[in-house]
């Protein structure tokens, strides 16, 4: 459950009380989950099969094409270049299907700047190329904080940057999805490019972790 | 005046930072979403507005994918896919179907 | 694609506040900050969320704003930057002076 802001004065009723968690009844928004897809598998909005498969591929979809793409822009510059240029092209020309309608920024961090991403408004994510976003950037404390104090809040996370690095915060408002571009591991010089992808978490994606090598 | 959901700076507490696995019932869900609007029959931000109208106390207090309930289903009200006769009537009968199936297993 | 802005040009997000569904933050109302890129051309998300189809497209932008001009007491170091996509409809121009 989310927290309400310290101090916050108005305590806000909840219209729809959880039931317990002791494991009888069914939550009442799950009772209408289950009715609202029956009622839509009988009137033929929907089938069974066509759940199935959506939840199968939003399973197959985990961070690692994203991780691919940084790999190869590590090892290619004239890819590189290209993927910062336009985000949706770079994956297109890496062969990576099933990308439906997304517009992809892909921002670069540099000894300079580091980026993260955030969705303030709700929650929007580069799904089709990342699957489904952590619980937390989701969550109404990161929406409401990391915009204001990124520093404070990538702490919390583990990462603490020096006072000279920029940070640029990315809130994807509208159509377009991002994915921070992380800087190589020192002593990599000479992995290969699936040694390279193990490196990159979907946490560096986002902005809120650093590619790790670990050692050989 | 800035609306609830518009929380770009407002303060708040620590970020849980751990993982969640996303439940079956979340995915299903998330899948029933996306089959909309693949079928036209849900734009993002239709979905994103009836969130949006979720009284305060709701939208702070559900979970992320328990908003998401609340949303299609009002929409889909909305949009006549089926009345809320309709779903009240299978409400009751997954209601009763669970509590029967909770005594079997007692 | 005509479009009114261009990269490095400065602009100021209008300073209103209509009731419907909004996906210009609060937070940024009324802040001046400088064209990033011309993300494209897209249908108008306030209509779309009525059902309606947010035609005709119009020009989105990804504007940069300094962190210490949005906040009063911003934390971070000077250089901070939030990076914000923001429809033509939301934008005007900045007065020529810049803020420091």
């Amino acid at each position: 459950m989310s927290e309400h802001a310290h101090g916050h004065p108005h305590d806000h009723a909840r219209t729809f009380q959880r039931d317990h968690d002791d494991g009888s009844p069914l939550p009442y928004l799950q009772v209408m989950e289950i009715a609202m897809r029956e009622l839509l598998i009988e009137t033929g909005v929907i089938t069974p099969d066509e759940v199935r498969r959506q939840i199968e591929r939003m399973d197959a979809r985990g961070h690692s094409r994203g991780a691919r793409v940084v790999a190869r822009a590590w090892t290619d510059p004239e890819f590189k270049a290209r993927l910062l240029a336009n985000g949706r092209a770079g994956c297109d020309e890496m062969g990576i299907t099933d990308l439906e309608a997304l517009h992809l920024v892909v921002v670069e961090n540099t000894e300079k700047v580091h980026n993260v991403i955030v969705c303030t408004l709700c929650s929007c994510y580069p799904k089709p190329l990342l699957g489904l976003p952590p619980a937390w950037y989701k969550s109404l404390p990161y929406r409401k904080r990391m915009v204001r104090e990124p520093r404070a809040v990538l702490k919390e996370f583990g990462l603490e940057l020096p006072e000279d690095v920029i940070v640029r915060i990315h809130d994807s408002t509208a159509d377009m999805r991002y994915m921070v571009f992380p800087r190589r591991p020192e002593g990599t010089e000479r992995w290969g490019e699936e040694e390279l992808a193990a490196t990159v978490s979907r946490d560096c994606l986002i902005g809120v972790a650093l590619p790790r090598a670990s050692q050989p | 005046m800035r609306r609830h959901h518009d929380m770009g700076g407002i303060p708040d507490g620590p970020v849980d930072t751990s993982a969640h696995d996303a439940e079956l019932w979340e995915k299903r869900v998330d899948a029933v979403r996306n089959l909309l609007g693949q079928k036209n029959l849900l734009r993002t931000d239709e979905h994103r507005r009836h969130i949006e109208n979720l009284p305060p106390g709701d939208y702070d207090g559900l979970s992320y994918y328990e908003r998401w309930i609340l949303s299609i289903s009002n929409h889909l009200l909305e949009k006549g896919v089926f009345t809320a006769d309709d779903l009240g009537r299978k409400m009751a009968e997954v209601e009763a179907r669970e509590a029967k199936d909770r005594e079997h297993y007692k | 694609m005509k479009s009114r802005f261009h990269a490095g040009d400065a602009v100021t997000v209008r300073a209103a506040y209509p009731p419907g569904h909004i996906r210009t933050p609060h937070y940024i109302r009324g802040k001046r900050g400088v064209i990033e890129r011309i993300c494209g051309e897209f249908a108008n998300p306030e209509e779309l969320a009525f059902g309606r189809d947010g035609l005709p497209k119009r020009p989105l932008y990804r504007v940069r704003f300094g962190q210490r001009h949005v906040w009063p007491d911003y934390g971070g170091a000077p250089e901070d930057t939030v990076d914000i996509e923001i429809f033509e409809h939301w934008l005007e121009p900045a007065a020529r002076e810049a803020a420091t």
